[in-house]
C-alpha cells in the first residue's frame, strides 16, 4: 500500500497555517523538518507528568524520566542497528557530534597523518577538522566534486594512503542532495586502517542507515531533521573507538570517581554525556523515530522519489532554469537558479506566496565556489508534501520570474 | 525637499497600490533608476554585511549634503535601497541622524526591516547613519 499523504498531513498541525495570506507550503525540509503531534505531545507529556533529573534520583519520577531517556536511546539503537546501546551517545546534534570526534582525534593524530574530507561538506563539517589540524599538525585533504554533483570516487581512491587516519563524508549532501557511496568509501578506507565518520544529518529523514551493515566507525545525525525536536542528536561510535577517544567535556554524569588528584571517567555512554542531558529532547527523538517507522522508510523513500521526479520534470520546463546536482542517487532536494535572477529575489517572492524555500549558499561555500555561483534556491521535499504543492510552487515560480525579469 | 516631505511623497505613491505584488513591482522599477555606485567603488569595504546578495553603499559630502550611491545583485534589495536613497541622499548629515523610519511601515515593507532578515537593510540604514554621524562632526 502506498503512503496516504492526506492522512499524514493531519499529523502535522503547522501545515494548516497560512503565511502571508496563502496556505503554507513548506519546502525547506533539508533545513529542518516539521513535527507531528505525537512528538509535540511527548514533549508536553514529559513536562506535565514526569519532569525530573535522571540517573541519580531514588524517587519514582526520576526513575520514570530515566527509563524514558534510556528507552529513547534503545529506540535509536534499534533504528540504526547499532550493536550496543552504549554506542549511541546523545548529543545536541550533528555539529556537537562532529566536534566531539574531531576533538577526540586531536591527541591521537600528529603531523605525519592525513584526514580526507569531501568537497561536498557543510561548513560545520569543515571547521572542526581545520581546528584539529591547527592543533596537531595533521594535513587536511579534499575529495573533489564532479560536475554532476557526485564525489570524484577515483580521486578518493588515489588520495587514500597509509597516512590517512580519518575519512569524513556526508551520507547525503545538504546543498545538492547527492547520496554518497558510503559503503564503498568505508570499505576502501578500512583497507588502510582509517576511521570513517559519516554525517547522516541529511540522510536520516529519507533512508534508514544500518550501522553494522555499513561497518561505519562513527555516524551522526540531528533529531530535528527527522521530525524530532531541535537541540538533540546522536553520535554513533563503534565501542572500541569510543573507548579510545578521550572525553570531550568535563562535568557531572561523565565521571566515576573524583578526587583532587585524579578523576576516573564513567563507562560509555556517560563518558560523553557530561551534565544534565536534553532529557525531553531524547524522548521526542525516540517518538519521532517511532513515528517514521510506523509510516515505513520504504514508503517514505518511494513517495519522496516520486515527488522529486515530478518536481524535477516540471521545473525543467521553465526556460533558463538550471539544476545543480543531478547525481544518479539523490534525495528529494532540487537546488537551482533561473537565468540571472538572484536566488534572494526568487526566495523573497516565493515567501510572499506562502512558500518556504532556502536561498543562498546553504552553508556550503566550497560547493557554490565549485559551480562558480553565489548561491541557489533550494527546494527540499518531505513525505508530507504533495504534487498539488509542487504545482502551486511551479505556478508561483513562473509569476516570480515574470516579476523579476 | 526635506526628509519628512520625501517620506510623505513615497507613502502617497505606495498608497495607490492594492496588493504586495504591485508594491514590489514598483519598488523593482525604482531600483532601475537608483543612483548607481561607480564600479570602482564596488569594493569589499563598501559592502553591507548581513546581506544574502551583495549590496554596496558609498557616501560623499557635496557642499553640506551627503550623497549616497548604491547597487545590489538582487533587484528587490536594489529597489529597497533605492527607496532609502531617495529619503536620505542629498540631505544634511544632522537631518539624516534625526530621521525616523516610520514610513517603512506605511509602505508595507516592515518585514524587510526585521533585524533577523538576511537582506542587510538594517545594516544599510545603520551605515547611512554612521556616515551621517561621521560627517556631522566636521
Amino acid at each position: 500500500m502506498k503512503l496516504d499523504v492526506n492522512k499524514i498531513r493531519n499529523d502535522f498541525p503547522i501545515l494548516k497555517r497560512k503565511v502571508n495570506g496563502y496556505p503554507f507550503v513548506y519546502f525547506d525540509n533539508a533545513a529542518t523538518s516539521q513535527k507531528p503531534s505525537k512528538v509535540i505531545s511527548s514533549i508536553t507529556d514529559y513536562y506535565e507528568n514526569y519532569n525530573s533529573n535522571i540517573h541519580r534520583g531514588v524517587h519514582t519520577v526520576s526513575q520514570e524520566a530515566t527509563d524514558a531517556y534510556e528507552n529513547a536511546r534503545k529506540k535509536i539503537q534499534i533504528h540504526f542497528n547499532a550493536k550496543y546501546s552504549e554506542e549511541i551517545i546523545l548529543t545536541s546534534g550533528t555539529t556537537h557530534s562532529i566536534n566531539l570526534v574531531a576533538n577526540g582525534f586531536t591527541s591521537l593524530l600528529n603531523s605525519n597523518d592525513e584526514i580526507l574530507i569531501s568537497e561536498l561538506e557543510h561548513h560545520s563539517n569543515i571547521v572542526p577538522w581545520q581546528m584539529m589540524c591547527e592543533k596537531n599538525g595533521a594535513t587536511l585533504k579534499v575529495i573533489p566534486l564532479k560536475d554532476n554533483g557526485e564525489l570524484d570516487y577515483e580521486s578518493f581512491l588515489k588520495l587514500l594512503s597509509v597516512k590517512t587516519k580519518v575519512v569524513f563524508v556526508n551520507h547525503v549532501s545538504n546543498a545538492l542532495g547527492t547520496i554518497n557511496p558510503i559503503k564503498n568509501i568505508i570499505l576502501e578506507s578500512h583497507k588502510f586502517g582509517a576511521a570513517v565518520l559519516v554525517d547522516g544529518a541529511q540522510a536520516s529523514s529519507h533512508l534508514k542507515a544500518d550501522m553494522q551493515d555499513l561497518n561505519v566507525d562513527f555516524y551522526t545525525t540531528s533529531a530535528h531533521k527527522l521530525c524530532g525536536p531541535t537541540g538533540i542528536g546522536m553520535l554513533y561510535g563503534k565501542k572500541e573507538w569510543l573507548e579510545k577517544l578521550p572525553p570531550y567535556q568535563g562535568g557531572g554524569e561523565m565521571i566515576s570517581e573524583v578526587t583532587f588528584e585524579k578523576t576516573t571517567y564513567a563507562e560509555l555512554p556517560n563518558k560523553f554525556e557530561a551534565g544534565t542531558p536534553n532529557i525531553v529532547g531524547a524522548i521526542g527523538f525516540g517518538e519521532a523515530i517511532d513515528y517514521l517507522n510506523e509510516i515505513g522508510f520504504e514508503k517514505i523513500e518511494e513517495y519522496e522519489n516520486e515527488l522529486l521526479e515530478y518536481a524535477t520534470k516540471k521545473l525543467k520546463t521553465i526556460p533558463d532554469l538550471k539544476i545543480y546536482g543531478e547525481a544518479k542517487n539523490k534525495t528529494s532536494v532540487i537546488s537551482f537558479n533561473i537565468g540571472n535572477i538572484h536566488s534572494y529575489d526568487l526566495g523573497t517572492i516565493l515567501d510572499k506566496y506562502g512558500i518556504a524555500v532556502r536561498t543562498g549558499q546553504h552553508c556550503a561555500q566550497p560547493v557554490m565556489d565549485f559551480f562558480g555561483i553565489s548561491g541557489t534556491v533550494r527546494a527540499s521535499f518531505s513525505f508530507y508534501n504533495t504534487k498539488d504543492e509542487v504545482d502551486y510552487f511551479y505556478d508561483s515560480l513562473n509569476k516570480a520570474v515574470a516579476m523579476l525579469s | 525637499m526635506g526628509i519628512i516631505e520625501v517620506q510623505n511623497e513615497i507613502v502617497d505613491e505606495f498608497s495607490l497600490f492594492e496588493d504586495w505584488m504591485q508594491r514590489y513591482e514598483y519598488m523593482i522599477e525604482l531600483g532601475k533608476s537608483i543612483d548607481l555606485i561607480d564600479p570602482s567603488k564596488k569594493i569589499d569595504s563598501n559592502l553591507i554585511k548581513g546581506c544574502q546578495s551583495k549590496l554596496w553603499l558609498d557616501a560623499e559630502l557635496v557642499h553640506d549634503k551627503l550623497i549616497f550611491k548604491a547597487d545590489s545583485e538582487a533587484i528587490i534589495t536594489k529597489g529597497i535601497a533605492a527607496v532609502l536613497l531617495r529619503v536620505f541622499s542629498n540631505q544634511k548629515p544632522k537631518d539624516i541622524l534625526n530621521a525616523d523610519l516610520n514610513f517603512v511601515d506605511k509602505i508595507g515593507l516592515k518585514e524587510h526591516l526585521s533585524p533577523t532578515r538576511a537582506n542587510g537593510l538594517i545594516s544599510m540604514i545603520k551605515q547611512i547613519k554612521y556616515y551621517a554621524l561621521a560627517y556631522s562632526k566636521n
